[in-house]
Protein backbone atom coordinates (compact mmCIF):
# COMPACT_ATOMS: atom_id res chain seq x y z
CA UNK A 1 0.00 0.00 0.00
CA UNK A 2 0.99 3.44 -1.15
CA UNK A 3 1.51 5.27 2.77
CA UNK A 4 -0.55 7.98 3.53
CA UNK A 5 -1.08 9.83 6.77
CA UNK A 6 -4.11 12.27 8.07
CA UNK A 7 -1.78 15.67 8.90
CA UNK A 8 -4.76 17.99 9.40
CA UNK A 9 -7.88 17.48 11.74
CA UNK A 10 -10.83 20.27 12.03
CA UNK A 11 -13.65 20.18 14.39
CA UNK A 12 -16.05 22.39 14.75
CA UNK A 13 -17.81 23.03 18.25
CA UNK A 14 -20.67 20.54 18.64
CA UNK A 15 -23.66 22.08 20.25
CA UNK A 16 -27.40 21.01 19.54
CA UNK A 17 -28.17 24.30 17.43
CA UNK A 18 -25.60 25.87 15.85
CA UNK A 19 -27.78 29.10 14.67
CA UNK A 20 -24.85 30.93 14.45
CA UNK A 21 -23.56 29.31 11.60
CA UNK A 22 -25.45 28.26 8.00
CA UNK A 23 -24.30 24.69 6.80
CA UNK A 24 -21.72 25.92 4.43
CA UNK A 25 -20.47 28.00 7.20
CA UNK A 26 -20.58 24.90 9.51
CA UNK A 27 -18.35 23.23 7.75
CA UNK A 28 -16.31 25.70 6.46
CA UNK A 29 -15.24 26.14 10.42
CA UNK A 30 -14.42 22.49 10.28
CA UNK A 31 -11.79 22.62 6.75
CA UNK A 32 -10.17 26.10 8.17
CA UNK A 33 -9.62 24.21 10.95
CA UNK A 34 -7.92 21.38 9.71
CA UNK A 35 -6.16 22.94 6.63
CA UNK A 36 -4.17 25.55 8.66
CA UNK A 37 -3.26 22.54 11.41
CA UNK A 38 -1.85 20.31 8.09
CA UNK A 39 0.25 23.58 7.01
CA UNK A 40 -1.11 23.14 3.25
CA UNK A 41 -3.10 25.93 1.22
CA UNK A 42 -6.07 25.78 -0.85
CA UNK A 43 -4.15 25.19 -4.16
CA UNK A 44 -2.60 21.96 -2.45
CA UNK A 45 -5.84 19.98 -2.38
CA UNK A 46 -6.09 17.72 -4.99
CA UNK A 47 -9.39 16.12 -4.69
CA UNK A 48 -12.70 16.79 -1.93
CA UNK A 49 -14.63 13.73 -0.98
CA UNK A 50 -17.68 14.67 1.58
CA UNK A 51 -19.51 12.47 3.69
CA UNK A 52 -23.28 12.83 5.14
CA UNK A 53 -25.87 10.73 6.23
CA UNK A 54 -29.34 10.23 4.77
CA UNK A 55 -30.56 13.50 2.96
CA UNK A 56 -34.25 12.79 4.87
CA UNK A 57 -32.01 13.80 8.07
CA UNK A 58 -32.03 17.76 6.87
CA UNK A 59 -34.38 17.73 4.44
CA UNK A 60 -31.34 18.66 2.00
CA UNK A 61 -31.41 16.64 -0.82
CA UNK A 62 -27.79 16.22 -2.84
CA UNK A 63 -26.36 18.77 -0.69
CA UNK A 64 -22.70 18.00 -1.76
CA UNK A 65 -24.24 20.21 -5.05
CA UNK A 66 -24.97 23.18 -2.89
CA UNK A 67 -21.54 22.71 -0.71
CA UNK A 68 -19.08 22.43 -4.15
CA UNK A 69 -18.05 26.14 -3.35
CA UNK A 70 -17.76 25.85 0.42
CA UNK A 71 -15.54 22.85 0.15
CA UNK A 72 -12.98 24.02 -2.27
CA UNK A 73 -13.76 21.95 -4.78
CA UNK A 74 -14.68 24.22 -7.70
CA UNK A 75 -12.80 22.01 -10.63
CA UNK A 76 -11.49 19.56 -8.27
CA UNK A 77 -12.93 15.93 -8.34
CA UNK A 78 -15.80 15.78 -6.17
CA UNK A 79 -16.89 12.46 -4.65
CA UNK A 80 -20.18 12.24 -2.25
CA UNK A 81 -20.55 9.10 0.10
CA UNK A 82 -23.34 7.47 1.82
CA UNK A 83 -23.13 4.64 4.45
CA UNK A 84 -25.97 5.77 6.77
CA UNK A 85 -24.24 6.31 10.45
CA UNK A 86 -21.22 4.63 9.28
CA UNK A 87 -20.15 7.30 6.77
CA UNK A 88 -17.97 9.57 8.38
CA UNK A 89 -15.73 6.32 8.04
CA UNK A 90 -16.09 5.15 5.27
CA UNK A 91 -15.89 8.67 3.70
CA UNK A 92 -12.76 9.32 5.79
CA UNK A 93 -11.31 5.67 4.08
CA UNK A 94 -12.76 6.44 0.44
CA UNK A 95 -10.25 9.83 1.00
CA UNK A 96 -7.48 7.87 1.78
CA UNK A 97 -7.50 5.38 -1.03
CA UNK A 98 -7.19 8.70 -3.47
CA UNK A 99 -3.61 8.67 -1.70
CA UNK A 100 -3.37 5.01 -1.55
CA UNK A 101 -4.14 4.24 -4.84
CA UNK A 102 -1.56 6.82 -6.06
CA UNK A 103 -4.05 9.34 -8.12
CA UNK A 104 -3.88 12.15 -5.80
CA UNK A 105 -1.10 14.09 -3.36
CA UNK A 106 -3.70 15.60 -0.79
CA UNK A 107 -7.55 15.54 -0.12
CA UNK A 108 -9.80 17.03 1.98
CA UNK A 109 -12.36 15.13 3.61
CA UNK A 110 -15.34 16.46 5.47
CA UNK A 111 -18.58 15.10 6.65
CA UNK A 112 -21.32 16.92 8.70
CA UNK A 113 -24.40 16.99 9.75
CA UNK A 114 -27.12 19.86 11.13
CA UNK A 115 -29.47 17.91 13.21
CA UNK A 116 -31.44 21.16 14.37
CA UNK A 117 -32.55 21.58 10.68
CA UNK A 118 -34.92 19.21 10.54
CA UNK A 119 -35.77 15.93 13.33
CA UNK A 120 -33.61 12.64 12.65
CA UNK A 121 -35.58 10.09 14.57
CA UNK A 122 -38.55 11.59 12.37
CA UNK A 123 -36.72 10.30 9.60
CA UNK A 124 -35.62 7.48 10.71
CA UNK A 125 -39.82 6.31 11.61
CA UNK A 126 -41.61 6.75 8.58
CA UNK A 127 -44.34 4.16 8.06
CA UNK A 128 -43.33 1.72 6.25
CA UNK A 129 -46.05 0.28 2.48
CA UNK A 130 -47.45 -2.57 4.33
CA UNK A 131 -46.29 -3.07 7.90
CA UNK A 132 -47.63 -1.26 11.01
CA UNK A 133 -46.03 2.20 11.91
CA UNK A 134 -43.87 1.03 14.78
CA UNK A 135 -40.64 2.42 14.11
CA UNK A 136 -39.15 4.61 16.86
CA UNK A 137 -36.07 5.83 15.99
CA UNK A 138 -32.53 4.26 16.46
CA UNK A 139 -32.98 4.14 19.82
CA UNK A 140 -35.74 1.75 18.82
CA UNK A 141 -34.91 0.07 16.51
CA UNK A 142 -31.20 -1.19 18.56
CA UNK A 143 -32.95 -1.11 21.61
CA UNK A 144 -33.50 -5.49 21.14
CA UNK A 145 -30.27 -6.02 20.08
CA UNK A 146 -29.33 -4.65 23.44
CA UNK A 147 -31.67 -6.26 25.05
CA UNK A 148 -30.23 -9.70 23.95
CA UNK A 149 -26.95 -8.72 24.58
CA UNK A 150 -27.88 -8.47 28.07
CA UNK A 151 -29.58 -11.97 28.44
CA UNK A 152 -26.65 -13.73 26.32
CA UNK A 153 -23.65 -11.84 28.88
CA UNK A 154 -25.73 -11.61 31.96
CA UNK A 155 -24.53 -8.22 32.55
CA UNK A 156 -25.97 -6.42 35.56
CA UNK A 157 -28.05 -3.46 34.84
CA UNK A 158 -25.34 -0.66 35.69
CA UNK A 159 -23.37 -1.22 32.64
CA UNK A 160 -25.00 0.80 30.59
CA UNK A 161 -25.09 3.80 33.50
CA UNK A 162 -21.35 3.25 33.72
CA UNK A 163 -20.67 3.63 30.11
CA UNK A 164 -22.83 6.87 29.98
CA UNK A 165 -20.85 8.12 33.03
CA UNK A 166 -17.24 7.51 31.82
CA UNK A 167 -18.05 8.67 28.13
CA UNK A 168 -19.45 12.48 29.58
CA UNK A 169 -16.43 12.40 31.96
CA UNK A 170 -14.33 12.56 29.04
CA UNK A 171 -16.92 14.74 27.28
CA UNK A 172 -16.07 17.15 30.10
CA UNK A 173 -12.31 16.78 28.92
CA UNK A 174 -13.26 18.03 25.56
CA UNK A 175 -14.16 21.62 25.21
CA UNK A 176 -15.37 20.98 21.53
CA UNK A 177 -17.93 18.08 23.28
CA UNK A 178 -21.55 18.99 23.00
CA UNK A 179 -23.01 17.54 26.16
CA UNK A 180 -20.62 18.98 29.30
CA UNK A 181 -22.34 17.48 32.29
CA UNK A 182 -19.93 18.49 35.38
CA UNK A 183 -21.10 16.63 38.49
CA UNK A 184 -22.54 13.15 35.75
CA UNK A 185 -22.41 10.02 38.25
CA UNK A 186 -24.82 6.76 38.17
CA UNK A 187 -27.21 8.04 39.96
CA UNK A 188 -28.19 11.20 37.99
CA UNK A 189 -28.13 8.38 34.90
CA UNK A 190 -30.25 5.75 36.57
CA UNK A 191 -32.87 8.42 37.38
CA UNK A 192 -33.24 9.97 33.77
CA UNK A 193 -36.71 9.13 32.14
CA UNK A 194 -36.43 5.22 30.35
CA UNK A 195 -36.96 6.17 26.53
CA UNK A 196 -36.70 3.27 24.96
CA UNK A 197 -36.37 -0.37 26.87
CA UNK A 198 -33.47 -0.85 28.14
CA UNK A 199 -32.00 3.07 27.60
CA UNK A 200 -32.36 5.87 29.84
CA UNK A 201 -32.31 9.08 28.50
CA UNK A 202 -28.49 9.71 29.06
CA UNK A 203 -27.71 6.25 27.88
CA UNK A 204 -28.56 7.68 24.49
CA UNK A 205 -26.85 10.10 22.37
CA UNK A 206 -27.72 13.73 22.06
CA UNK A 207 -28.82 15.07 18.49
CA UNK A 208 -26.11 17.32 17.89
CA UNK A 209 -24.65 20.08 14.59
CA UNK A 210 -21.12 19.66 13.91
CA UNK A 211 -18.50 18.73 10.97
CA UNK A 212 -15.28 17.08 11.00
CA UNK A 213 -12.69 17.37 8.34
CA UNK A 214 -9.53 15.54 7.89
CA UNK A 215 -6.95 16.54 5.45
CA UNK A 216 -5.00 12.94 4.01
CA UNK A 217 -1.34 13.15 2.31
CA UNK A 218 1.02 10.84 0.89
CA UNK A 219 4.43 10.77 2.30
CA UNK A 220 6.33 13.65 0.02
CA UNK A 221 3.52 15.87 1.60
CA UNK A 222 3.60 14.55 5.15
CA UNK A 223 7.44 14.71 4.92
CA UNK A 224 8.54 16.72 7.98
CA UNK A 225 4.81 17.26 9.17
CA UNK A 226 3.38 16.02 12.86
CA UNK A 227 0.96 12.70 10.94
CA UNK A 228 -0.43 9.60 12.16
CA UNK A 229 0.10 6.89 9.28
CA UNK A 230 -2.91 4.73 8.15
CA UNK A 231 -1.59 0.96 8.60
CA UNK A 232 -4.81 -0.87 8.03
CA UNK A 233 -8.17 0.01 6.68
CA UNK A 234 -11.71 -1.77 5.93
CA UNK A 235 -15.30 -1.24 4.93
CA UNK A 236 -17.33 -4.22 5.13
CA UNK A 237 -21.37 -4.32 5.04
CA UNK A 238 -23.86 -7.18 5.80
CA UNK A 239 -27.77 -7.61 4.72
CA UNK A 240 -30.56 -5.99 6.45
CA UNK A 241 -33.09 -9.07 6.44
CA UNK A 242 -31.17 -12.04 6.13
CA UNK A 243 -31.50 -15.13 7.90
CA UNK A 244 -28.76 -16.48 10.45
CA UNK A 245 -27.23 -12.54 10.60
CA UNK A 246 -26.61 -12.09 14.37
CA UNK A 247 -27.18 -8.54 15.05
CA UNK A 248 -26.12 -8.05 18.50
CA UNK A 249 -22.42 -9.64 17.39
CA UNK A 250 -22.48 -8.85 13.36
CA UNK A 251 -20.20 -10.87 11.20
CA UNK A 252 -19.34 -8.08 8.82
CA UNK A 253 -18.01 -5.98 12.02
CA UNK A 254 -15.83 -9.30 12.75
CA UNK A 255 -14.26 -9.28 9.33
CA UNK A 256 -13.94 -5.99 9.27
CA UNK A 257 -11.68 -5.71 12.68
CA UNK A 258 -9.55 -9.11 11.43
CA UNK A 259 -9.01 -7.49 8.19
CA UNK A 260 -7.63 -3.97 9.73
CA UNK A 261 -5.76 -5.66 12.49
CA UNK A 262 -4.02 -8.00 9.78
CA UNK A 263 -3.22 -4.85 7.53
CA UNK A 264 -1.37 -3.36 10.87
CA UNK A 265 0.29 -6.76 11.74
CA UNK A 266 -1.76 -6.60 14.84
CA UNK A 267 -2.37 -9.74 16.69
CA UNK A 268 -3.33 -8.85 20.16
CA UNK A 269 -5.51 -5.96 19.56
CA UNK A 270 -5.82 -5.54 23.40
CA UNK A 271 -2.47 -5.37 24.08
CA UNK A 272 -1.17 -3.05 20.67
CA UNK A 273 -3.79 -0.83 20.36
CA UNK A 274 -3.43 1.84 22.99
CA UNK A 275 -6.51 3.07 22.64
CA UNK A 276 -9.70 3.23 20.32
CA UNK A 277 -12.54 5.55 19.41
CA UNK A 278 -15.51 3.40 18.86
CA UNK A 279 -19.14 4.24 17.68
CA UNK A 280 -21.21 4.02 20.64
CA UNK A 281 -24.40 6.10 20.03
CA UNK A 282 -26.40 3.84 23.25
CA UNK A 283 -24.36 2.71 26.22
CA UNK A 284 -24.65 -1.27 25.75
CA UNK A 285 -22.68 -0.81 22.48
CA UNK A 286 -19.31 -0.12 24.64
CA UNK A 287 -19.73 -3.98 26.15
CA UNK A 288 -20.92 -5.09 22.59
CA UNK A 289 -18.32 -3.80 20.54
CA UNK A 290 -15.61 -4.72 22.84
CA UNK A 291 -16.11 -8.34 22.34
CA UNK A 292 -17.22 -7.75 18.51
CA UNK A 293 -13.95 -6.10 17.63
CA UNK A 294 -11.78 -8.77 19.55
CA UNK A 295 -10.72 -7.10 22.79
CA UNK A 296 -12.84 -9.03 24.87
CA UNK A 297 -13.94 -12.74 25.23
CA UNK A 298 -17.50 -13.61 23.66
CA UNK A 299 -19.95 -12.02 26.77
CA UNK A 300 -17.03 -10.73 28.69
CA UNK A 301 -17.32 -7.17 27.69
CA UNK A 302 -18.92 -5.68 30.28
CA UNK A 303 -16.92 -6.79 32.49
CA UNK A 304 -13.73 -4.61 31.06
CA UNK A 305 -16.35 -1.65 31.22
CA UNK A 306 -17.28 -2.79 34.99
CA UNK A 307 -13.35 -2.92 36.03
CA UNK A 308 -12.39 0.23 34.28
CA UNK A 309 -10.50 -1.19 31.72
CA UNK A 310 -12.09 1.34 28.81
CA UNK A 311 -11.36 4.41 31.26
CA UNK A 312 -9.23 7.37 29.94
CA UNK A 313 -6.23 5.48 32.40
CA UNK A 314 -7.50 1.87 31.27
CA UNK A 315 -5.90 -0.59 29.57
CA UNK A 316 -7.91 0.14 26.66
CA UNK A 317 -9.06 3.46 26.42
CA UNK A 318 -12.59 3.77 24.80
CA UNK A 319 -13.74 7.30 23.24
CA UNK A 320 -11.76 9.62 25.25
CA UNK A 321 -13.43 12.34 23.66
CA UNK A 322 -16.53 11.73 25.54
CA UNK A 323 -17.28 9.81 21.99
CA UNK A 324 -20.79 9.58 20.00
CA UNK A 325 -22.56 9.91 23.33
CA UNK A 326 -21.36 13.42 24.15
CA UNK A 327 -21.66 14.56 20.77
CA UNK A 328 -23.42 13.58 17.63
CA UNK A 329 -23.90 15.19 14.14
CA UNK A 330 -24.30 11.58 12.49
CA UNK A 331 -23.17 12.32 9.41
CA UNK A 332 -19.91 13.39 10.89
CA UNK A 333 -19.63 11.01 13.95
CA UNK A 334 -17.94 8.15 12.38
CA UNK A 335 -15.08 11.02 10.90
CA UNK A 336 -14.56 12.59 14.51
CA UNK A 337 -13.52 8.74 15.72
CA UNK A 338 -11.20 8.29 12.96
CA UNK A 339 -10.13 11.91 13.49
CA UNK A 340 -9.96 12.00 17.27
CA UNK A 341 -7.78 8.60 16.74
CA UNK A 342 -5.12 10.48 14.75
CA UNK A 343 -5.12 13.34 17.12
CA UNK A 344 -4.05 10.68 19.91
CA UNK A 345 -1.40 9.21 18.02
CA UNK A 346 -0.29 12.91 17.23
CA UNK A 347 0.02 13.80 20.77
CA UNK A 348 -2.91 16.26 19.85
CA UNK A 349 -5.76 15.02 21.80
CA UNK A 350 -5.23 17.84 24.83
CA UNK A 351 -7.11 17.27 28.32
CA UNK A 352 -8.32 13.47 26.60
CA UNK A 353 -4.55 12.74 25.27
CA UNK A 354 -3.94 8.83 26.41
CA UNK A 355 -0.51 8.95 27.48
CA UNK A 356 2.26 7.44 24.90
CA UNK A 357 -0.77 6.78 22.16
CA UNK A 358 1.20 5.65 19.17
CA UNK A 359 -1.41 3.20 18.01
CA UNK A 360 -5.26 4.00 17.41
CA UNK A 361 -8.03 2.97 15.95
CA UNK A 362 -11.19 4.68 14.78
CA UNK A 363 -14.44 3.21 14.20
CA UNK A 364 -18.05 3.62 12.67
CA UNK A 365 -20.88 1.75 11.81
CA UNK A 366 -24.12 2.91 10.51
CA UNK A 367 -27.37 1.22 8.90
CA UNK A 368 -29.13 -1.53 10.74
CA UNK A 369 -25.93 -2.63 12.25
CA UNK A 370 -24.80 -3.34 8.97
CA UNK A 371 -22.00 -1.24 7.70
CA UNK A 372 -18.86 -1.20 9.24
CA UNK A 373 -15.53 1.41 8.84
CA UNK A 374 -12.86 0.74 10.69
CA UNK A 375 -8.93 2.27 10.52
CA UNK A 376 -5.95 1.79 12.47
CA UNK A 377 -3.73 4.34 12.37
CA UNK A 378 0.14 5.24 14.15
CA UNK A 379 2.86 7.64 14.93
CA UNK A 380 5.26 5.57 13.21
CA UNK A 381 5.23 5.59 9.44
CA UNK B 1 -25.84 29.79 21.93
CA UNK B 2 -25.80 33.54 22.74
CA UNK B 3 -29.35 34.79 21.52
CA UNK B 4 -27.45 37.61 19.61
CA UNK B 5 -25.46 35.25 17.53
CA UNK B 6 -28.77 33.67 16.23
CA UNK B 7 -28.93 33.69 12.18
CA UNK B 8 -32.13 34.02 11.09
CA UNK B 9 -33.99 31.19 9.90
CA UNK B 10 -37.32 30.54 8.24
CA UNK B 11 -39.30 27.05 8.44
CA UNK B 12 -39.71 25.23 4.89
CA UNK B 13 -42.04 22.33 5.19
CA UNK B 14 -41.38 19.70 2.13
CA UNK B 15 -43.66 16.86 1.77
CA UNK B 16 -42.94 13.67 0.06
CA UNK B 17 -45.85 10.69 -1.87
CA UNK B 18 -44.33 7.74 -3.50
CA UNK B 19 -45.32 4.85 -4.99
CA UNK B 20 -44.68 1.10 -3.57
CA UNK B 21 -43.98 -1.24 -6.46
CA UNK B 22 -43.93 -4.33 -4.37
CA UNK B 23 -42.61 -6.54 -6.98
CA UNK B 24 -44.38 -10.18 -7.70
CA UNK B 25 -42.66 -11.98 -4.69
CA UNK B 26 -44.47 -9.54 -2.12
CA UNK B 27 -47.51 -9.26 -4.10
CA UNK B 28 -48.20 -12.79 -3.94
CA UNK B 29 -48.18 -12.36 0.20
CA UNK B 30 -50.11 -9.31 -0.07
CA UNK B 31 -52.64 -11.04 -1.93
CA UNK B 32 -52.44 -13.97 0.98
CA UNK B 33 -52.35 -11.40 3.90
CA UNK B 34 -55.81 -9.58 2.31
CA UNK B 35 -57.24 -13.15 2.66
CA UNK B 36 -55.77 -14.19 6.53
CA UNK B 37 -53.22 -16.06 5.13
CA UNK B 38 -49.59 -15.43 5.71
CA UNK B 39 -47.25 -17.12 3.47
CA UNK B 40 -43.46 -17.16 3.53
CA UNK B 41 -40.93 -18.21 0.95
CA UNK B 42 -37.79 -21.04 1.41
CA UNK B 43 -34.56 -20.48 -0.11
CA UNK B 44 -33.79 -23.85 -2.31
CA UNK B 45 -29.82 -23.61 -0.75
CA UNK B 46 -29.70 -22.67 2.30
CA UNK B 47 -33.68 -23.73 3.50
CA UNK B 48 -34.37 -20.08 5.25
CA UNK B 49 -37.73 -19.26 5.35
CA UNK B 50 -38.29 -15.18 4.63
CA UNK B 51 -41.70 -13.73 5.66
CA UNK B 52 -42.62 -11.28 4.12
CA UNK B 53 -40.78 -12.89 1.44
CA UNK B 54 -38.79 -10.46 -1.20
CA UNK B 55 -38.29 -13.10 -3.66
CA UNK B 56 -34.79 -13.88 -3.24
CA UNK B 57 -32.68 -15.12 -0.18
CA UNK B 58 -29.58 -12.91 0.93
CA UNK B 59 -27.20 -15.37 1.79
CA UNK B 60 -27.17 -17.17 -1.24
CA UNK B 61 -28.84 -14.59 -4.13
CA UNK B 62 -31.15 -17.02 -5.42
CA UNK B 63 -34.74 -16.55 -6.06
CA UNK B 64 -37.03 -18.07 -3.21
CA UNK B 65 -39.60 -20.12 -5.08
CA UNK B 66 -40.74 -22.54 -3.01
CA UNK B 67 -43.77 -20.64 -1.05
CA UNK B 68 -44.78 -22.05 2.85
CA UNK B 69 -47.20 -21.44 4.61
CA UNK B 70 -46.81 -20.07 8.08
CA UNK B 71 -48.85 -20.14 11.02
CA UNK B 72 -50.16 -16.97 12.82
CA UNK B 73 -48.13 -17.69 15.95
CA UNK B 74 -44.43 -17.91 17.04
CA UNK B 75 -42.49 -16.00 19.76
CA UNK B 76 -40.58 -13.17 20.85
CA UNK B 77 -37.36 -12.78 19.52
CA UNK B 78 -36.67 -9.26 21.35
CA UNK B 79 -38.28 -6.33 21.83
CA UNK B 80 -38.28 -2.92 23.46
CA UNK B 81 -40.69 -0.69 25.06
CA UNK B 82 -41.19 2.67 23.58
CA UNK B 83 -41.55 5.55 26.17
CA UNK B 84 -41.33 8.57 23.67
CA UNK B 85 -43.52 10.01 21.47
CA UNK B 86 -42.26 9.71 17.81
CA UNK B 87 -42.92 12.16 15.72
CA UNK B 88 -45.63 11.23 12.75
CA UNK B 89 -46.45 7.64 14.63
CA UNK B 90 -50.00 7.55 15.84
CA UNK B 91 -49.34 5.20 18.27
CA UNK B 92 -49.58 6.52 22.10
CA UNK B 93 -46.21 5.25 24.24
CA UNK B 94 -45.41 3.46 26.00
CA UNK B 95 -45.61 0.35 23.34
CA UNK B 96 -43.94 -2.48 22.73
CA UNK B 97 -42.29 -2.88 19.51
CA UNK B 98 -41.26 -6.72 19.15
CA UNK B 99 -39.42 -9.03 17.13
CA UNK B 100 -42.05 -11.53 16.14
CA UNK B 101 -40.45 -14.86 14.77
CA UNK B 102 -43.28 -17.02 13.50
CA UNK B 103 -43.20 -20.68 13.60
CA UNK B 104 -41.33 -22.21 10.73
CA UNK B 105 -39.91 -18.71 9.72
CA UNK B 106 -36.38 -17.66 9.94
CA UNK B 107 -36.57 -14.48 10.02
CA UNK B 108 -38.70 -11.66 12.41
CA UNK B 109 -40.86 -9.05 11.67
CA UNK B 110 -42.10 -6.00 13.79
CA UNK B 111 -45.37 -6.31 15.49
CA UNK B 112 -47.24 -4.65 18.76
CA UNK B 113 -47.61 -6.78 21.67
CA UNK B 114 -51.16 -6.16 23.89
CA UNK B 115 -53.32 -8.28 26.09
CA UNK B 116 -50.35 -8.25 28.79
CA UNK B 117 -48.43 -5.96 31.81
CA UNK B 118 -45.15 -4.27 30.08
CA UNK B 119 -43.33 -5.42 32.74
CA UNK B 120 -44.18 -9.54 32.18
CA UNK B 121 -43.27 -9.59 28.24
CA UNK B 122 -40.11 -11.82 27.62
CA UNK B 123 -37.57 -12.67 25.36
CA UNK B 124 -39.26 -16.03 24.34
CA UNK B 125 -42.48 -15.82 24.86
CA UNK B 126 -44.73 -17.44 22.59
CA UNK B 127 -47.27 -15.33 21.03
CA UNK B 128 -50.50 -15.19 18.88
CA UNK B 129 -51.96 -12.98 16.20
CA UNK B 130 -55.19 -11.14 17.02
CA UNK B 131 -56.48 -10.13 13.87
CA UNK B 132 -58.81 -6.99 12.97
CA UNK B 133 -62.55 -8.15 11.47
CA UNK B 134 -62.31 -9.68 8.20
CA UNK B 135 -63.96 -6.70 6.50
CA UNK B 136 -61.21 -4.49 8.03
CA UNK B 137 -58.38 -6.53 6.15
CA UNK B 138 -55.97 -5.21 3.45
CA UNK B 139 -52.79 -5.97 1.81
CA UNK B 140 -51.03 -5.29 5.04
CA UNK B 141 -49.70 -6.41 8.20
CA UNK B 142 -51.51 -4.18 9.81
CA UNK B 143 -54.98 -6.96 8.99
CA UNK B 144 -52.89 -7.43 12.77
CA UNK B 145 -53.98 -5.61 15.48
CA UNK B 146 -51.16 -6.95 17.84
CA UNK B 147 -49.66 -10.04 19.17
CA UNK B 148 -51.02 -11.86 22.52
CA UNK B 149 -49.31 -14.27 25.14
CA UNK B 150 -50.55 -18.37 24.43
CA UNK B 151 -49.68 -18.76 27.76
CA UNK B 152 -47.59 -21.69 26.98
CA UNK B 153 -44.09 -22.54 28.17
CA UNK B 154 -41.27 -19.69 26.65
CA UNK B 155 -39.23 -21.21 23.89
CA UNK B 156 -35.25 -21.58 24.10
CA UNK B 157 -34.18 -18.59 22.29
CA UNK B 158 -31.00 -20.41 21.74
CA UNK B 159 -32.76 -22.40 19.85
CA UNK B 160 -34.05 -19.84 17.16
CA UNK B 161 -30.51 -19.46 16.02
CA UNK B 162 -30.18 -20.35 11.92
CA UNK B 163 -28.56 -23.75 10.90
CA UNK B 164 -28.01 -23.69 7.47
CA UNK B 165 -29.75 -27.01 5.81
Amino acid sequence: MIPAAVIGIGQTKYDSKRRDVSMPGLIREAIDKAIIQAGVEWQDIDAVVLGKAPDMFEGVMMPELFLADAIGAYNKPLLRVHTAGSVGGSTAIMAATHITSGQYKCVLTVSFEKQSESNATWALSPKYPYTPHINAGAGGYFAPYMREYIRRSKAPEHIGWQVAVKDRRNANLNPLAHLQIPNIDLEMVKNTPMLWEPLRYLESCPSSDGACALVIASKEVAKGKNAAWIKGMSIRSEGTLSAGRDEVNPLAGQMCAKDIYSQAGITNPLKEIDCAEIYVPFSWYEPMWLENLGFAELNQGWKFTDSGKTELSGEIPFNMSGGVLSSNPIGASGMIRFGEAALQVMGLAGEHQVDNANVAMGHAYGGAAQFFAMWIVSSHQ
Amino acid sequence: MDKAQEKDYFESLISLEYNFTAGSATTRFLEAIAKGNIVGQKCPKCGAVYVPPRGSCPRDGVPTLEEIQLPDYGCIESFTVVHIPIPGNPIEPPFVSAMIRLDGANISFLHLIQEIALEDIRIGMRVKAVWKPETEWTTSLENIKWFKPTGEVDINPESLKFISS
